[in-house]
């Protein structure tokens, strides 16, 4: 979907951070979901690892 | 091409959600129990030593011992349960699963089922009531009195209740009181109602004597909690055969010990991952606080496992008053927990949420990622043995449970060459 | 103290809402002890476990409601704790948290929302990266407002999004309208047929405002970040973005906004520029005029004046640089008399205070050349602040920068910073104070009002010592921002503050003032 694509459609917004984008967003009207947002395994180095290690398991 | 932890977690989904638990009827602890013994006394939540037990379960311990007639009071039962005579295993090693302290002794009563989709069966005792009584660590002459009549009326009533009315399928009955606002875990008035309503005419035929039938009755319509002692074993004996699935990251257990919190992941077996249970946020009764609180206690939370209790919160929306909340916060609850799960059910529907199926098959690689941890409803017990309940609210189990079993199974699947380079 | 129990005959309310009521209760003052309950049996022992047993609870049946309580009767009556109850119950439903459900992550938020088009992303700066990444992936555009990203991330991040076609404005970019929609910090302004792309989010606010106020409207307005017209990232949103307006139908007229590019990404720009079948005037700001001319596009000398040729252009006036002011120029002399006369022979300081950083930087720029100007954007290396000869000398800050915005709001955000730098830079000596009071979206409630309330706080302990300062401000908004435009530079006004229309007039205005004080020299003013 092209730059000129997004131009014609309605805008939804997916906001991850700052709280107020998104409350400005919602007290413009428009469509838009706040993330509750945490850094991936509570960017814990460790288990970001054994994550990405589970991931690359064996196909069957 | 599937990796073969997709493949091992399809498997346990179907497994679980093709279980059909069913009351077959109800025996005696010590006869019907697989592994139960004279000198062994089941307990809820992980393996515990009696120097680790807190009050709630010491209480229940205590009062076991009292009412097995091993002690006449509960200086001597104390004194004897630390000797050595007695051995302590989890309900869960033997099939069971007990609320609260969950303490099982031989002459207990137990409620028998069967997932008659693979034959696994699963026991628990029969739901004492409300106030000071056994699960809750109480240990005075009455819950003794109670218990006795329990074991000489209400089993015998039951037992052939349950003989003269055939199996009952428990799936069913659950499924409908979930639409009632039943959660199956903190909110068992409507399952309790439908169980009632099944088996009174039944209770009628049996051949006791009025009296015995009437008192029956009555005891079971007084105690909304009739039911949770058949929620609890119907989810065991639906989870259980996903316990043997390999390579599955979805958790079949969940249980406390009031010390610990415990998890058992399919592909790691009959392995538990601990760490300290945690105390309650919640609603306390008049006169007591969260100091009073002991921490989490209770296989109760396998009907969370399963996807009811606090999963199922958006359909029971009473509950979440404990912490404060509104109907709205209960179907936030219920939503997120679909970010940590697998599938929905195909038997337990949510009316508030378009009768989607409740949240089921929770996965630890899910818990670890979004953080987000399950959510429970639990009761909560006084830490001093024989007081009894002092409130209910929410509970979360530790994350590290959750990390040590996401360690643990990489190192398995390391092990085993399973991994890409 | 004493114990009473109350009863409501064949009332039912469920365990739940009487332990809260009991909570609610237990909290009166006068209350020590209460218990409400339905009459059960187990009810009864607790109360009387309590010490709250009356003679009534005999009469009482498990579909009786009773509250017993014991109470100091010299604070509390009994009936006031049953007014409490009934209050309780009779309180309307509390209304429901307006909180939707909030997904715990980018996947799970693409899902609970179909058609998601645009993800902003504002997260700390070392995680924003894979979320980028993934929403990229999942075919979405991005506005990426974090800071602190690396650029080898922003490389890989915008190659991989002008591949799919994508918007990757940012890092670093605070400001952008998609489809009317104002995002991040960004003004009200009305649709129209300009559209903008713009390295500099005050920048571009300043240039959308300006458009608003000569009754144009914006098309798109388009954020790249700061970094975009670095070499090493070559440009790539600019590009991206001005490709994209050329081909909206929606725009006829476009500007560019940005510091002066790298030289081998100014070329590139400019050979779309060439070819270009719709009018693009370029704001590099203080860049070369000759190349931007020579490729048919229209240089300008500030913000403002790339405003105004815009709406000139469009409108298909003549149009010419805009290097005075709106006012008379009897009545700004006027004006520059006045405020200089306020002043005494060793006011001769200029204290720059701005939150926006663009805004700071067209100030430098157009002051530069006049002034030494100690600066954390210095015009060269000698002047920046540290240099500072003991706090005596011109400053102007931006006060957005990473160093005044450590482990504190963005000024934009919270006046804060800004209060004390006017508590501690301004004294005696200083001549003309110079602020932007940046409205919009994103920004604070009430910036001129904080602005206001400083300026007063200076003149009153200014006039301490016999003294007065100059004030001057531009506003960035509109009529349609949230803190109206109107009130603001009436509040302003209010603390003796001269307001300008843009921040080029402001700063034109102080170059104004300081040099009536240069050439009257030290001593009197008057």
């Amino acid at each position: 979907m092209s730059v000129n694509d997004l131009f014609k459609q309605e805008l939804k917004v997916v906001n991850l951070g700052l709280k107020s984008f998104y409350s400005d967003l919602k007290s413009q009207g428009v469509t838009t979901v706040q993330v509750n947002w945490k850094p991936k395994a509570g960017g814990k180095k460790n288990m970001l690892n054994l994550l990405s290690k589970i991931n690359k398991v064996k196909q069957s | 091409m599937i990796d073969i932890i997709e493949k091992a977690n399809k498997e346990a989904l179907e497994i679980i959600q093709n279980g059909q638990p069913t009351l077959i009827g109800l025996g005696v602890a010590g006869e019907v129990i697989p592994g139960m013994e004279k000198d062994l006394f089941l307990h809820a939540g992980p393996p515990i030593t009696w120097e680790k037990m807190s009050g709630p379960l010491r209480g229940g311990v205590m009062a076991g011992l009292i009412y097995e007639g091993l002690a006449s009071t509960p200086e001597e039962a104390a004194e004897y349960a630390a000797s050595g005579k007695l051995r302590f295993e989890p309900c869960h090693h033997h099939d069971a699963v007990g609320p609260m302290a969950g303490i099982v002794t031989p002459r207990m009563p137990v409620w028998i089922l069967e997932n008659t989709a693979y034959g696994n069966r699963a026991y628990c005792t029969l739901n004492e009531g409300l106030g000071k009584v056994l699960r809750m660590g109480a240990y005075g002459p009455e819950v003794i009195k109670h218990l006795q009549w329990m074991e000489s009326v209400l089993y015998p009533v039951l037992k052939e209740t349950i003989e003269i009315h055939g199996p009952i399928d428990l799936k069913t009955m659950i499924a409908q009181a979930v639409q009632m606002g039943d959660e199956a875990h903190n909110r068992n008035k409507a399952a309790t109602s439908l169980l009632i309503r099944e088996i009174a005419p039944c209770i009628l035929k049996t051949s006791f004597s009025n009296e015995d039938k009437i008192a029956v009755l009555e005891f079971l319509n007084s105690n909304d909690h009739t039911f949770l002692n058949l929620s609890m074993p119907a989810a065991k004996a639906t989870l259980e055969p996903a316990g043997k699935v390999k390579y599955s990251t979805i958790v079949y257990t969940m249980a406390r010990n009031g010390t610990e919190f415990g998890i058992r992941v399919g592909g790691l077996g009959d392995r538990w991952f601990t760490a300290p249970a945690e105390i309650i946020d919640g609603l306390f009764f008049p006169g007591f606080t969260k100091e009073d609180a002991n921490p989490d206690v209770g296989d109760s939370c396998i009907t969370e496992t399963l996807g009811l209790g606090g999963f199922s919160m958006a359909t029971a929306p009473a509950i979440v008053q404990f912490v404060g909340g509104t109907p709205k916060d209960a179907v936030r609850y219920t939503t997120s927990m679909y970010e940590i799960t697998t599938e929905e059910s195909k038997a337990y529907k949510l009316p508030p949420l378009n009768f989607r199926g409740s949240p089921t098959g929770i996965d630890i690689r899910k818990v670890i990622e979004t953080q987000v941890l399950p959510i429970i409803n639990t009761g909560i017990a006084h830490k001093d043995p024989g007081v009894g309940q002092v409130g209910a609210g929410i509970v979360r189990p530790p994350m590290a449970c959750f990390e040590q079993a996401l360690e643990a199974f990489v190192n398995l699947l390391e092990d085993e060459g399973l991994l890409e380079d | 103290m004493t114990i009473h129990t109350s009863i409501k005959k064949n009332a039912y309310y469920d365990s739940v809402t009487l332990m809260l009521l009991s909570r609610q209760l237990q909290e009166l003052a006068g209350v020590e002890d209460v218990l409400v309950g339905m009459g059960t049996e187990l009810n009864l022992d607790l109360a009387r476990d309590l010490g709250l047993e009356t003679g009534e609870f005999d009469t009482l049946t498990p579909n009786d409601l009773f509250i017993a309580a014991k109470i100091d009767e010299a604070q509390i009556s009994m009936k006031a704790v049953e007014d409490a109850f009934n209050a309780y119950l009779n309180k309307s439903a509390e209304s429901d948290s307006d909180e939707d459900y909030q997904p715990p992550s980018l996947s799970s938020a693409i899902q609970a929302l179909p058609g998601a088009n645009m993800v902003l992303v504002s997260v700390p700066g070392q995680y924003a990266a894979a979320e980028v990444e993934d929403a990229l992936d999942a075919g979405l555009h991005v506005m990426l407002f974090s800071d602190n990203v690396p650029v080898e991330d922003e490389l890989r991040l915008k190659q991989k999004a002008v591949e799919k076609g994508l918007l990757m404005m940012g890092p670093d970019c605070g400001t952008a309208i998609i489809n009317g929609i104002p995002l991040c910090f960004a003004n009200a302004v009305r649709r129209g047929k300009i559209g903008v792309v713009g390295a500099s989010g005050t920048g571009t606010q300043e240039v959308t405002v300006q458009i608003h106020k000569l009754g144009e409207g914006l098309s798109q307005v388009i954020g790249t970040g700061g970094r975009d017209l670095k070499e090493q990232i070559g440009g790539l949103m600019m590009i991206q973005g001005f490709e994209s307006l050329i081909a909206d139908p929606e725009t006829e007229l476009i500007v560019l906004i940005s510091k002066p590019p790298d030289p081998s990404v100014a070329e590139k720009i400019y050979q779309i520029a060439k070819s270009s079948p719709k009018p693009v005037v370029i704001d590099f700001i203080g860049g070369d005029r000759k190349a931007i001319e020579a490729v048919g596009a229209i240089p300008c000398i500030s913000l403002e004046d790339a405003a105004q040729k815009a709406v000139k252009l469009l409108r298909g006036q003549e149009y010419e640089d805009f290097t005075g002011f709106s006012l008379p120029e009897e009545q700004i002399e006027q004006i520059v008399e006045k405020e200089a006369a306020k002043l005494k022979g060793d006011q001769t300081e200029l204290r720059a205070l701005f939150t926006g950083g663009t805004l700071a930087d067209e100030a430098m720029k157009l002051l530069g050349d006049h002034y030494e100007i100690y600066s954390n954007i210095p015009l060269s290396p000698e002047m920046a602040i540290e240099n500072l000869p003991e706090g005596r000398g011109h400053i102007c800050l931006d006060l957005g920068e990473d160093e005044f915005t450590r482990g504190r709001p963005h000024p934009m955000i919270d006046p804060q910073t800004r209060t004390e730098f006017f508590e501690s830079h301004v004294d005696e000596k200083t001549a003309v104070i110079l602020v932007d009071v940046v409205l919009g979206f994103g920004s604070y409630k009430d910036p001129a009002g904080a602005v206001a309330d400083s300026v007063r706080e200076i003149r009153q302990r200014l006039s301490n010592q016999g003294k007065d300062v100059v004030a001057i401000a531009s506003v960035c908004g509109t009529e349609l921002d949230r803190q109206d435009l109107n009130k603001s530079i009436t509040t302003l006004e209010a603390a003796g503050i001269i307001v300008l229309p843009s921040n080029a007039q402001a700063v034109r205005l102080t170059d104004k003032v300081m040099q009536r004080i240069m050439e009257k020299g030290a001593g009197d003013v008057r």
